[in-house]
């Protein structure tokens, strides 16, 4: 089975859930209790299996290896953030990021070196839900997923569109694309070890913090780091 | 009422004026008007940017110097950020922001009690991510505010090769003892405002008195943690 499919059949049961859940706190969830569920599900997995493994990465890799490894999965997406900031209307970015999956493919030894960062070629962060997002499509509500955790439903779908585009995916020699797939997991589980460790002691309740971290973040890079100021309960009340 | 409104009408305006005499008594003015402001405005004549600038270079060149912080050393960790970094946080604003309509709930001791909570778990959180520093670059972008503005946003990014730059914004605000912190926000993510909905729930599940209690709780937890070295 496809992991799009997986995606999608995920997605649609929480649709489904949609309509009958009860609304909790935060009127961007309404599907909480499915999310709980599945949030405790994902965090059961992840000390269990991720967690452990990521930290055998990191014990057994000198930093320059991961940061080798890093750049060659991140120059991958270069190409499809290049794309995606054309979608957005963003043309000059989507020249620079196209320049640097050019560069860093050549001279950065197929990405392993992150070349184009040092030629003045920062890194961008886009995915096809940005750009849904750019394009005026609202979040809808939060939605975890299973093992890939947190997301909306417009993230969702639009995650179903990038994996399409991963050219990992497009690997023809299964058992390949399968330890490039596991590879590229466990390298990101490891580059988020700290912010994982960071929130175990930032959180009250974890479930709630990720989710407005998550809105939070997903909000601020559809708007490229400077959304609108939202109008807060406390501007009004508080004080 | 919004925090981001008010405007204070105390600074002079930089046109040139042609007339000498004028001038003259313009200096005379503003010498006179400095003297008598003396003792509030000295602590206000630091300009924002210019003082979240500072404190980080001074606290970047520190953790440099200093092994034992980058190796954790829980106590060294904890004067550093009691010295320089938390007389320019204003923690009772944060805590407030936080708890959004509950605030007014509180009665005064319980308010000074959150605050009290929050401020340890902020800076436990502070202090993680402080050890995790690892040779970034920290860039301040130019301040967008005018001098009469009371509540600005200063900008910074830490870069680091190979990954998206990281956005730090502070959210500032004027008073009397100086500028000061209301806010930071990380890639976008805002510090206070990620505990709304915790705090919310945990008052409409528990009262004012739960979420001390579950702060407390947190608190006591982490610094078991912490102290063991396991951070």
């Amino acid at each position: 089975m496809s992991w799009a499919k997986r995606r999608g059949a995920a997605l649609l049961l929480a649709g489904m859930l949609a309509g009958c859940a009860t609304s909790g706190g935060n009127p961007a969830d309404p599907l909480e209790p499915f999310n709980r569920a599945m949030f405790r599900f994902n965090d059961a997995v992840d000390d269990v299996v991720l967690k452990p493994v990521a930290k055998g990465y990191r014990a057994v890799l000198p930093n320059f290896v991961r940061t080798g490894v890093s750049n060659f999965f991140s120059n991958l997406e270069d190409l499809w953030i290049s794309f995606n900031d054309f979608l957005q209307g963003k043309i000059r970015q989507g020249g620079e990021d196209f320049a640097r999956f050019f560069i860093n493919s050549t001279f950065g030894l197929l990405g392993i070196l992150d070349v184009a960062s040092d030629a003045d070629l920062p890194k961008h962060n886009e995915d096809f839900g940005q750009t849904l997002g750019r394009w005026g499509l609202g979040p809808g509500p939060y939605l975890v997923l299973p093992i890939l955790g947190p997301s909306t439903v417009r993230d969702g779908f639009g995650f179903l569109l990038d994996t399409q585009a991963d050219l990992v995916w497009r690997i023809d020699y299964v058992p390949t694309r399968n330890t490039t797939y596991v590879t590229r997991a466990v390298n990101t589980r490891t580059n988020l070890l700290d912010t994982t460790n960071a929130l175990e002691e930032a959180a009250l309740d974890k479930y709630s913090f990720v989710r407005e971290v998550w809105l939070q973040r997903r909000r601020n890079l559809v708007y490229d780091g400077d959304p609108p100021r939202e109008r807060t309960e406390s501007d009004e009340e508080s004080r | 009422m919004t925090a981001t409104r008010r405007a204070s009408a105390r600074s002079p305006t930089k046109n040139p004026v042609d007339n000498e005499t004028l001038m003259a008594m313009r200096k005379f003015l503003c010498f006179a008007l400095t003297v008598l402001l003396a003792p509030a405005a000295q602590a206000q004549e630091i300009a924002p940017d210019v003082l979240v600038k500072t404190i980080t270079q001074d606290v970047v060149a520190i953790i440099k110097q200093d092994k034992d912080i980058q190796a954790g050393n829980p106590a060294k960790i904890t004067e550093l950020i009691e010295t320089k970094i938390l007389p320019h946080f204003e923690f009772a604003r944060m805590t407030q922001i936080a708890m959004g309509r509950n605030w007014r709930v509180a009665s005064p001791e319980q308010q000074k009690e959150l605050t009290s909570e929050f401020r340890t778990l902020l800076v436990r959180t502070y202090s993680t991510a402080l050890t995790n520093y690892r040779n970034q670059v920290i860039e301040f972008k130019p301040l967008r505010a005018k001098p009469e503005d009371t509540d600005v946003t200063v900008k910074s990014e830490a870069k680091q090769p190979g990954a998206q730059a990281v956005t730090i914004d502070y959210e500032m605000e004027k008073t009397p003892g100086g500028w000061k912190v209301y806010d930071v926000k990380v890639a976008g993510v805002s510090l206070v405002t990620t505990y709304r909905e915790t705090f919310a729930g945990e008052v409409r599940e528990h009262g004012v008195d739960g979420l001390i209690k579950s702060l407390t709780a947190k608190n006591r937890e982490n610094d078991a943690r912490f102290k063991s070295g396991k951070t």
